[in-house]
């Protein structure tokens, strides 16, 4: 590594590497026993994932060093657990070291490399272990390279199959092949929308360039807090973004794209970058990619922080040096997007998903999920529950599993309240919902978005009208001003609901926040305003009783919940 | 606030130097004021109007759209960054996890509220949205390094920490 590469020019020389990458990487038990990787993702970095790393290289150093391999990975997803490091011996199952600091770094080397045995008083995850559920109701498709591939090292996303996808899609004889795979496949948006993504390539395939423009985007503004999903496949699997959106241009006629990531992100902006520089030295970015005709190239293109830019319109308004305001629509960004050329925008998730069903078919993918939403969905699973982390799940698993299988319950003894689907554009979903499949149109009935996949769980510490409060708040400081029923209806309803939670609502407030919440939805322009009173349409729908306890009480939530709470003791 | 009300900060030669080379590197290129902005933000700390309006000069754009676009964003500030600039997440997972009173703390210990710089220029403050490491909730920012599961009495010692 690190010397210039030369380019790969066919699908066959990108298999022959394939394979000599993965029987160079493979374990024998004679030279090669033991395979060691510590994980690096924003999380563990934050957890001190740097220092086991030194600690490790220091014990490997002062062993043989030719018979244990040595890496790092991005984030494995289980960040309750941070920092992180896995170990795979010859011929048994990985152990999953968490929580770890100098000393167990020590013990873990004496008994697990020198020993030859798992440490079992660090109690490490392994196949059986009550923290494997974490994994074991997980069906990891998008993350299936998660915490086993170096991103800044495209050798071992070679080594995993990538970079196929894209051969196969290149020997098609006609590029609209992809669009109908991916048609079939039932694929929709992941970031929140969930509008068939075929639809959007043959829309975009279709839409007339005059100059013969046109752009591939990939949204990766994930400014919904609570959600973490993009961050984590930019910062540990960035080729299979990449992969997606050379396929994508492939199919539309493409020449140019654009990756629009979030400045709250620089692990994620650093990785991405790396990954485009090595994609060009490996010919399979830029001109003539793997030896065709095609060219393609892709630069990173930074936000500067603001939510709204999520929206695809504003998204592209700030690209062009714009604030960023969206647009009325039509025209959609398929017609007339970037510099008024037709552009072809889809978010990180989404794109990830693509050479997967390229290299499967589109049977593989939609053999799971429900009637209308097929593969699988990652949410950030957060809040107040045991096991915090990123889980990929198959659509039509239902919320108690991936709270309670998955998430491992509530932490401590405190009680289920709800759950928070779709940041600021989404809404709460109470114990008698639960059992909802995950599917966009069932969780929307239950008064919800599956959204792009942030999964706050509340537990009864959580004032729901507080709750409500601050979404507005959120909401209202990010609404872009431009058209009225957003910029003054968003600040009359936080107004209200700050009277509520200080104790000094009246009676007719709850009126009075419905009915402004029933025009702000039916008269702004865009998706954040037409979405913004959700999260008060979903608490008052189910937790009234809440806002009407402060306004009959006159009591501010800091008086009102310490009384409850010395009320259950 | 009104702009006459925002105090002045003489820029250095080298500030004034990077500012020109910044300028210079992406004159010709469309669309470039946000990168312009951003590294003018990251390389000097703030963008304070006269540089604005060289931007605008420079880059045949008029001023007040410059000006629009410095205030539409919340990584572009018109006050400078303190030596060492705070950040407290306020995303959906930290909010419940006591965020919002180690904002609070914060705001009552420095005397500054976000967006703010203290008199001395050691700290500023700003509340973020959700940098997405909900799982390691709540946590603040102090120029670049996180700090995990962060709690009110024990924020100060970590702050003060830096005013070595």
């Amino acid at each position: 590594m690190g010397n210039k590469k030369e380019k790969i020019k066919s699908a066959g020389q990108l298999i022959k590497i394939r394979d000599e990458l993965k029987n160079a990487s493979a374990l024998d038990g004679v030279a090669k026993k033991h395979k060691i990787t510590v994980h690096l993702g924003t999380c563990g970095i934050a957890s001190g994932a740097d220092i086991i790393k030194e600690a490790a290289e220091l014990e490997i150093n002062s062993r043989d060093r030719r018979s244990i391999m040595f890496s790092t990975s991005g984030c494995v997803g289980f960040c309750a657990l941070e920092p992180m490091l896995t170990v795979q011996s010859f011929n048994r199952k990985p152990a999953v070291y968490y929580s770890l600091d100098e000393q167990k770094i020590k013990k873990l080397f004496q008994k697990h490399i020198d020993g030859g045995e798992i440490a079992d008083e660090l109690e490490p995850i392994t196949e059986g272990s009550k923290l494997a559920d974490f994994f074991n109701y997980q069906e990891s498709r998008v993350l299936r390279n998660r915490g086993r591939i170096d991103p800044f090292n495209i050798e071992d996303y070679i080594a995993y199959d990538g970079y196929l996808g894209l051969a196969k899609a290149l020997e098609f004889a006609d590029s609209s092949e992809i669009i109908k795979i991916i048609s079939e496949s039932g694929l929709r948006g992941r970031g929140g929308a969930g509008f068939p993504t075929g639809k959007k390539w043959e829309l975009c395939r279709a839409a007339k360039s005059p100059s013969g423009i046109k752009y591939v985007v990939c949204n990766g503004d994930e400014g919904d807090p609570g959600a973490f999903m993009d961050r984590n496949l930019l910062e540990s699997d960035p080729h299979s973004i990449l992969e997606g959106m050379i396929i994508s241009a492939l199919a539309i006629g493409s020449r140019r794209g654009y990756a629009y990531i979030r400045a709250e992100y620089p692990l994620a902006v650093t990785t991405f970058d790396h990954a485009i520089k090595q994609a060009r030295e490996y010919g399979l970015l830029g001109d003539n990619i793997l030896g065709s005709s095609f060219c393609f190239d892709i630069e990173i293109y930074q936000g500067a922080g603001a939510f709204v830019c999520g929206e695809e319109t504003a998204l592209l308004a700030s690209i062009e040096g714009k604030r960023g305001m969206p647009k009325p629509k039509p025209p959609f960004p398929a017609n007339e997007g970037l510099n008024g050329m037709p552009t072809l925008i889809n978010n990180v998730e989404t794109f990830s998903n693509i050479a997967q069903i390229i290299l499967n078919g589109a049977k593989w993918f939609n053999s799971i999920g429900t009637e209308t939403s097929k593969g699988t969905k990652i949410f950030a699973l957060a809040g107040a529950v045991n096991n915090v982390g990123l889980v990929e799940v198959p659509m039509g698993m239902t919320l108690r599993d991936i709270v309670f299988k998955i998430g491992g319950g509530i932490a401590g003894d405190n009680e289920f309240k709800a759950v928070q689907l779709g940041g600021p554009s989404g809404g709460c979903i109470p114990e008698t919902y639960l059992d909802i499949p995950i599917d966009y149109e069932k969780v929307k009935e239950a008064g919800s978005i599956v959204g792009s996949g942030g999964m706050i769980v509340l537990d009864e510490e959580t004032c729901m009208a507080n709750l409500a409060r601050y979404f507005m708040d959120f909401i209202q400081d990010e609404s872009c001003g431009q058209c009225v029923p957003c910029r003054i209806g968003t600040r009359r309803m936080l107004e209200i609901l700050e009277r509520i939670t200080k104790g000094k609502g009246a009676e007719g407030d709850i009126e009075k926040l419905e009915r402004l919440a029933e025009v702000i939805k039916e008269t702004s322009l865009c998706g954040l305003g037409k979405t913004a009173p959700n999260p008060v349409f979903s608490t008052i729908k189910y937790f009234r009783q809440e806002f009407e306890e402060h306004i009959i009480t006159q009591k501010s939530c800091e008086r009102l919940h310490v009384k409850a709470k010395v009320k259950k003791v | 606030m009104q702009i006459s009300d925002l105090p002045k900060y003489p820029l250095s030669q080298d500030e004034i130097t990077v500012i020109n080379e910044v300028i210079k590197k992406y004159r010709d290129k469309k669309g470039a004021l946000i990168p312009v902005l951003q590294e003018i933000q990251k390389n000097i700390g703030f963008l304070p109007v006269e540089v604005q309006k060289k931007i605008a000069a420079e880059l045949n754009i008029a001023e007040k759209e410059v000006y629009g676009v410095a205030t539409f964003y919340s990584f572009f500030s018109m006050i400078p960054r303190g030596k060492n600039d705070i950040r407290v997440c306020l995303g959906t997972a930290c909010f419940v996890k006591g965020g919002k009173k180690i904002a609070d703390k914060i705001q009552k210990e420095l005397g500054i509220k976000p967006g703010q710089t203290t008199l001395d220029r050691k700290y500023s403050l700003q509340v973020n949205r959700c940098v997405g490491a909900c799982g390691l909730a709540p946590i603040i920012i102090i120029n670049d390094k996180i700090y995990q599961k962060v709690k009110t009495e024990e924020v100060m010692d970590i702050i003060y920490s830096y005013n070595k």
